[in-house]
């Protein structure tokens, strides 16, 4: 069966798939680079409410992040997607506007980036949590403003231990873009799978996918390694 | 305001935490060029008050005022909290404070550490913080360790770097919280050597400490606390030459 794989088809313009291919790899890149940075807002924003807010903040954090946490991805993204949607029409309907039709992008980068939100209040709440009380004391002994400590202090005193929890969830987020085919994004998975089916190969089109979500993942990891030895400067080495 | 203005006035401190109550009715008066040594056991009360004086604990009740100005505080349920966070945040500027475990921050070199205070909380510009970060360190001997990071130098040089911030803002008043209590023994001279120079400057400063030969010879004034009171002060010369409390008597015995 290997000898009769045709490489041609991973050429760039048609009849090749892989203009295609990698249209729909670039569209997986933008949908987790969107939802992990949205994860991230909603992460410090999150953690910010569990530690330092008052009771409803706290609980209605809890409560998100638990609801993330306990329910399956996929179907937290079919949830969003299709109930958000509907509810954000009936909203805008009630208001006596016209439904609007949410980009895909967008609604997509919605929809990974609460679930990731979910995972990183828990990881930036324990990497908050991770740095030693004295030197927020000091910060606030000399007279620093709360945002001041928060943005002088606290956020670069934990990011070296957020990152490793971080990175885990950009390599999430990656491979989170696969789900969304499910509901019909053209992310990468979805144009394998079309390429597949239309031309029959499916060995070559999924190995194809796969060697690109690797590549993704190792320059991911180059990036992630510089960041890591940058956010870890002064401190000690690990033991 | 006149040098007669007490650059830290305690009047009748009180502090409890949930029925446990550490501070029973203090008053200590710190003038300019004062030099302050509270000792006392463990569980006295006297880095509770000193911690007081910066509102990093909050008074149950009592007043306090940095050169003239006392905080001002509001009614909580279960004490006293600071009603201004402007007026706060400006006073606390004006106190330095040496931490036990140094509290410097490890995400920034020795001199990122000394001038983050005046660049971020007082506006002074830059290059003019660098200059002045450069003469506290060449003071208290880091002059060559501008670039090193708080957790490659040894704890000696850490307390010296957290002085040299400390002298960055130059301060009203310098508060010290046991600040050789976390080193190894032979670190300890480095840091006394550099603090008893600031105190032959006159500078202000209110020290709880163990060391008490140290106490002795920097300290204008000694207060002894015992069981959130001050159960005796004065100069160093009569506390320790000729104790009246015989907690006092005792408490000097079993140090030395």
């Amino acid at each position: 069966m290997f000898d009769a794989i045709d490489f041609s088809l991973l050429a760039l313009s048609s009849p090749g798939w892989g203009g295609a291919l990698l249209a729909g790899f670039l569209r997986s890149v933008e949908l987790a680079a969107g939802g992990y940075l949205l994860g991230l807002v909603i992460g410090l924003l999150g953690a910010s409410a569990k530690l330092y807010g008052g009771r409803v903040l706290r609980d209605f954090a809890e409560i998100y992040t638990l609801l993330i946490r306990a329910v399956p991805e996929l179907v937290l993204m079919l949830l969003f997607y299709y109930v958000g949607t509907d509810l954000l029409n009936k909203l805008m309907g009630a208001m006596g506007r016209e439904g609007i039709d949410i980009d895909g992008l967008s609604a997509g980068i919605l929809v990974i980036g609460l679930v990731q939100g979910g995972y990183a209040t828990e990881v930036i709440r324990g990497a908050i949590r991770a740095v030693p009380p004295g030197q927020i004391e000091a910060a606030q002994a000399f007279g620093m403003s709360p945002l001041k400590v928060l943005r002088r202090v606290t956020l670069p005193a934990m990011t070296p231990h957020a990152l490793p929890g971080m990175a885990n969830l950009w390599m999430i987020a990656t491979k989170d873009t696969a789900l969304l085919a499910v509901i019909g994004f053209s992310e990468l998975t979805l144009v394998t799978k079309q390429a597949a089916a239309a031309t029959r190969e499916y060995f070559l089109f999924f190995i194809a996918a796969g060697l690109l979500y690797l590549a993704l993942t190792l320059i991911s990891n180059l990036g992630l390694r510089w960041l890591e030895r940058r956010a870890r400067r002064g401190l000690p080495a690990a033991a | 305001m006149n040098d007669a203005t007490p650059a830290v006035e305690i009047r009748d401190l009180h502090k409890h935490f949930g029925r446990l109550e550490v501070l029973k009715g203090i008053s200590l008066t710190a003038r300019p060029g004062d030099v302050v040594a509270v000792i006392g056991g463990s569980g006295s009360g006297k880095s509770t008050m000193l911690r007081c004086i910066n509102m990093l604990e909050t008074p149950s009740a009592g007043e306090i005022a940095i050169h003239g100005e006392a905080y001002a505080m509001r009614r909580t349920r279960g004490g006293l909290e600071p009603a201004d966070r402007k007026q706060l945040q400006r006073i606390r500027a004006q106190l330095g404070m040496v931490f036990q475990n140094f509290n410097l921050w490890p995400h920034r070199t020795v001199l990122g550490n000394v001038i983050e205070v005046p660049v971020q909380v007082l506006g002074m510009p830059r290059d003019e913080a660098v200059a002045r970060a450069r003469q506290v360190l060449d003071r208290v001997g880091l002059a060559e360790k501008e670039d090193a990071y708080p957790a490659h130098m040894s704890g000696g040089q850490q307390q010296r770097c957290a002085i040299a911030r400390v002298l960055a803002v130059e301060p009203l008043a310098m508060l010290f919280d046991e600040p050789t209590s976390a080193l190894d023994p032979e670190l300890v001279g480095e840091v006394l050597n550099v603090i008893r120079d600031l105190a032959a400057e006159k500078r202000t400063m209110i020290l709880v400490t163990h060391e008490m030969g140290f106490a002795r010879d920097v300290a204008s004034h000694v207060v002894y606390l015992k069981d959130g009171r001050i159960e005796e002060q004065g100069p160093p010369e009569q506390l320790f030459g000729d104790p009246h409390s015989p907690h006092l008597q005792q408490f000097i015995r079993s140090i030395a």
